[in-house]
């Protein structure tokens, strides 16, 4: 309890910031801000402090201002397209909350009827970071739910992309059924097999064999009608398409096996091998479930309408303010951007001035100034005070919606990847195909039934159950292993297109570097400790994030009182402090110059009349590009494109060599099209980007690997989602998915001793029941065995 | 020894019925979420220890 104390007098008690402007005092707790006193106050009233007792400080600071952010949640076709569910009475709605971070925010949210009796239940999804909410429309509204949410601090993220997906698909559970009822009737085939196994010639001989032969062939039915069907569709596919895939040598496989077994209890020749034929289909589903391993809190199919927001103010001509859609913007309206506020559409500034953050569309991190008429394009942020816009083209003909256009986003999703499964299976089958008719032709005039038994003896033992096991498991085992590394893959095909790859291709602003640290350096005539107090307290006065950083990055300030402070957008800040004047901002604006001398990030100082020098922000590396470079050039062309300028490019020379290709100023366009032309010499690329503007280059190139901060919340759609902590693993991470070709092409050669030795028994007609019962699960433990340690073995190598 | 006809029909209707009931309780998603039912069990426990202080 003591600590409790000791904490909370340093910290808000509400979020846990350290309180630094104004601390608020109430119920003898301290506070950061009104939001958080408000929230304290609710929950309070509500006897729901219990969340305070869960977690310490694990509250979220609310918003300010809703009072008309969630206008546009009473139209009612939005309202439909929103809800899960509705009825006279209730609807159920689930919101996507990313501030859920902790157990007190379950237990709140799940608590929510207690703050309004309208909500008849809450549920939390933790890993996805949803709520499922089960409401009374009639009482509570959408919006009153959504405002309810957002004044304690979980403010629900809607936008675009909901409005779309109306009905959520439907989580695919299919192989789930398919491998439990194969499970059930294997083992119920293996136990009233049992009998056959011991030999006991008593019961072969009594009416109990036939009755154990016919429950057998019941069990087997929907073994082949329905778990097996998933493999006997595509063997048909492949077929008809011309085309041969390992399915049908499987599907062969599975209809010899039952039509053979079938054949031998009705004619009370033999027993059958329907437990082979579950046992097989058993394993080679549990491969299928292994390599499905899916990450459903990522996403990897993100594009521009995940950003958007679904709603925007406009100015009618009258001058009243109303929410209305996006997607009903037309030409000619005048609309209202706030701070921080993303701008929909392709517009003309109306009033501003306008402070643009265009990181999101083509990485340059430094805000850009715009004035009156000129022209905006969408998915850029506004800064500072609110901006009027007129809108000149639609939500779909923006110049970022466009890009969605490109051939590179309407290619069918449909993998035209041949993969080393596909190409060891065209040979295999052919292979196994002559042989089995090789040894039928051989036979055919000596005996004719032995004939038909090596026929199908061939296609039972060659069923490649080993070969179609080893692969699912070497990549479920690697996508788990990298997982746990926080480099997560969108599916198995993924690691042999980066096996494959040639070249890499990185972006730069917050790929290479990181996006919310700058190095900052000060240049010019030093400064004494009471200037740099001087400055500091001028930059605090400030909201511009140039100022934060440079505020930020000087050490220890005591903060004395400005007077007479102004803000000249886009030039700079100006203050007085004691008889100092004090000048912060652009060369132009501080040295009264026409041009800037350098293109990088500069902040100029100026106190009373003297120059002093500026600070620079430079790019702040990750942490081990240098090794990484190292690492990766003997092995790889590394190229860098970048929306930025060229400010950085002799300091990136000396990280990445002069072999390297650096291309400056990119759009997003211009970054798609470099990969296509890299792509038409030959080179199997690889793209490592971050925001919106490299979505068009990553999902063009035949790897896009998407770095995140935080991969629960921001990537673009790509095949990769690499953990930005763990940037400096790329190198383990891409000899990894190499070796674990290696490793597969190992387990083939395996197989194939098993399956050699099997085919000697089958083509000369002495295959057996037991034999195959033993062999065929023997061969694939083996594979399944080696691989799962091979990988372990070699990921241990590679320090995953 | 005939029983064993009995017994084996009565076995794969007993086993049939954990087949069912595996397949129930996977469609009404009883595996989705794996995190979140493991901390609300907690607090089901700490709200009770605060009713009877309340009593």
């Amino acid at each position: 309890m003591l600590k409790t104390s000791i904490h909370s007098s340093l910290n808000c008690y509400h979020c846990g910031e350290v309180c630094t402007n104004e601390t608020i005092v109430f119920d003898k707790k301290q506070f950061c801000c009104e939001g958080c006193k408000t929230v304290y106050e609710i929950l309070n009233q509500n006897n729901l402090c219990n969340y305070y007792n869960l977690e310490q400080t694990p509250g979220i600071t609310p918003p300010k201002n809703l009072s008309k952010k969630f206008e546009y949640l009473e139209s009612e076709p939005l309202i439909d397209k929103l809800l899960d569910f509705r009825d006279e009475n209730t609807s159920v709605v689930t919101f996507y909350l990313p501030q859920i971070h902790c157990s007190s925010c379950i237990w709140l949210l799940e608590n929510l009827y207690k703050l309004n009796a309208d909500v008849n239940s809450s549920r939390v999804n933790f890993l996805k970071k949803e709520v499922k909410i089960v409401f009374s429309h009639q009482n509570l509204s959408l919006r009153q739910l959504v405002e309810l949410l957002a004044s304690i601090g979980y403010e629900p993220t809607i936008n675009l992309n909901d409005l779309n997906n109306t009905k959520k698909k439907p989580i695919d559970r299919s192989l789930i059924f398919k491998l439990g009822i194969a499970g059930f009737c294997f083992g119920n085939i293996m136990l009233i097999s049992l009998p056959e196994y011991f030999g006991l010639d008593g019961i072969k001989e009594s009416h109990f064999a036939k009755f154990f032969g016919y429950i057998n062939i019941l069990l087997s039915l929907p073994v082949l009608l329905y778990s097996a069907s998933g493999y006997i569709q595509s063997a048909f596919q492949a077929i008809k398409h011309k085309t041969i895939n390992i399915d049908i040598p499987i599907a062969l496989g599975i209809f010899a096996l039952f039509f053979r077994s079938v054949f031998e209890i009705i004619t009370h020749t033999g027993s059958g091998y329907l437990d082979s034929l579950a046992a097989l289909i058993f394993f080679m589903l549990i491969g299928r479930i292994f390599q499905q391993k899916t990450y459903d809190i990522l996403s990897f199919e993100r594009d521009y309408k995940s950003y958007f927001p679904i709603a925007t103010t406009i100015i009618s001509e009258d001058n009243i303010e109303k929410n209305i859609a996006v997607a009903e913007l037309n030409v000619g309206d005048t609309i209202l951007i706030r701070n921080n506020e993303l701008i929909p559409v392709d517009a003309v500034l109306v009033k501003g001035p306008a402070n643009i953050d265009n990181s999101f569309v083509t990485g340059e991190s430094n805000p850009i100034r715009k004035e009156v008429d000129d022209k905006i394009y969408a998915g850029g942020k506004q800064i500072g005070q609110a901006i009027q816009l007129k809108v000149i083209k639609k939500l779909s003909h923006s110049y970022l919606t466009q890009l969605w256009n490109d051939e590179a986003f309407t290619k069918a999703d449909e993998d035209k990847f041949e993969g080393i499964m596909t190409k060891m299976s065209k040979y295999f089958t052919i292979i196994i195909l002559f042989i089995a008719f090789g040894s039928m032709a051989y036979w055919w005039n000596i005996d004719i039934k032995t004939a038909f038994n090596s026929f199908t003896a061939v296609l039972i033992i060659a069923c490649p159950c080993a070969l179609a096991l080893s692969a699912p498991f070497t990549f479920g085992n690697v996508l788990r292993i990298l997982g746990r590394n926080k480099f997560y893959l969108k599916n198995a095909s993924v690691i042999e297109k980066i096996s494959k790859a040639t070249t890499i291709v990185f972006d730069k602003t917050g790929t290479i570097t990181q996006s919310s640290k700058s190095n900052i350096t000060y240049h010019g005539t030093a400064l004494t400790k009471e200037q740099k107090n001087q400055i500091a307290s001028v930059l605090r006065q400030s909201s511009h994030p140039l100022s934060k950083m440079v505020f930020n990055s000087i050490p220890t300030v005591e903060i004395i009182e400005v007077e007479e402070y102004q803000e000249l957008i886009g030039k700079g800040l100006m203050g007085k402090i004691n008889q100092f004047s004090i000048q912060l901002g652009s060369e132009k604006f501080v040295k009264n110059v026409a041009e800037s001398s350098s293109k990088a990030t500069r902040v100029h100082v100026k106190i009373n009349d003297d120059y002093l020098g500026y600070f620079q922000l430079e790019n702040s590396y990750r942490n081990g590009l240098r090794s990484i470079i190292v690492k990766l050039s003997p092995f790889f062309k590394l190229n860098l494109i970048s929306g930025d300028n060229d400010s950085e490019l002799d300091n990136l020379k000396s990280f990445f060599g002069n072999t390297s290709e650096f291309l400056f100023n990119k759009n997003p366009e211009e970054k798609l099209e470099y990969i296509k032309s890299l792509q038409q010499k030959g080179e199997a690329t690889l793209m490592i980007g971050d925001g919106l503007n490299d979505a068009g280059a990553l999902k063009q190139s035949d790897v896009g690997i998407s770095i995140s901060e935080d991969v629960n919340t921001f990537s673009p759609a790509c095949d990769a989602i690499l953990d930005a902590k763990v940037f400096e693993k790329l190198p383990n991470f891409i000899g990894y998915c190499k070796s674990s070709i290696t490793i597969i092409i190992t387990s083939f050669t395996i197989s194939f001793a098993y399956n050699i030795v099997g085919l000697l028994f089958a083509v000369s007609g002495m295959l057996s029941p037991v034999f195959a019962a033993i062999l065929m699960p023997i061969s694939s433990i083996t594979v399944v065995v080696f691989v799962t340690l091979a990988t372990n073995i070699v990921a241990k190598k590679y320090q995953l | 020894m005939s029983v064993l006809f009995i017994l084996i029909i009565v076995s794969l209707v007993v086993a049939a019925g954990f087949l069912v009931a595996f397949i129930w309780s996977v469609k009404n998603g009883q595996y989705e979420d794996g995190y979140t039912p493991s901390v609300r069990m907690l607090f089901d426990d700490e709200l009770a220890a605060k009713n009877k202080e309340d009593i």
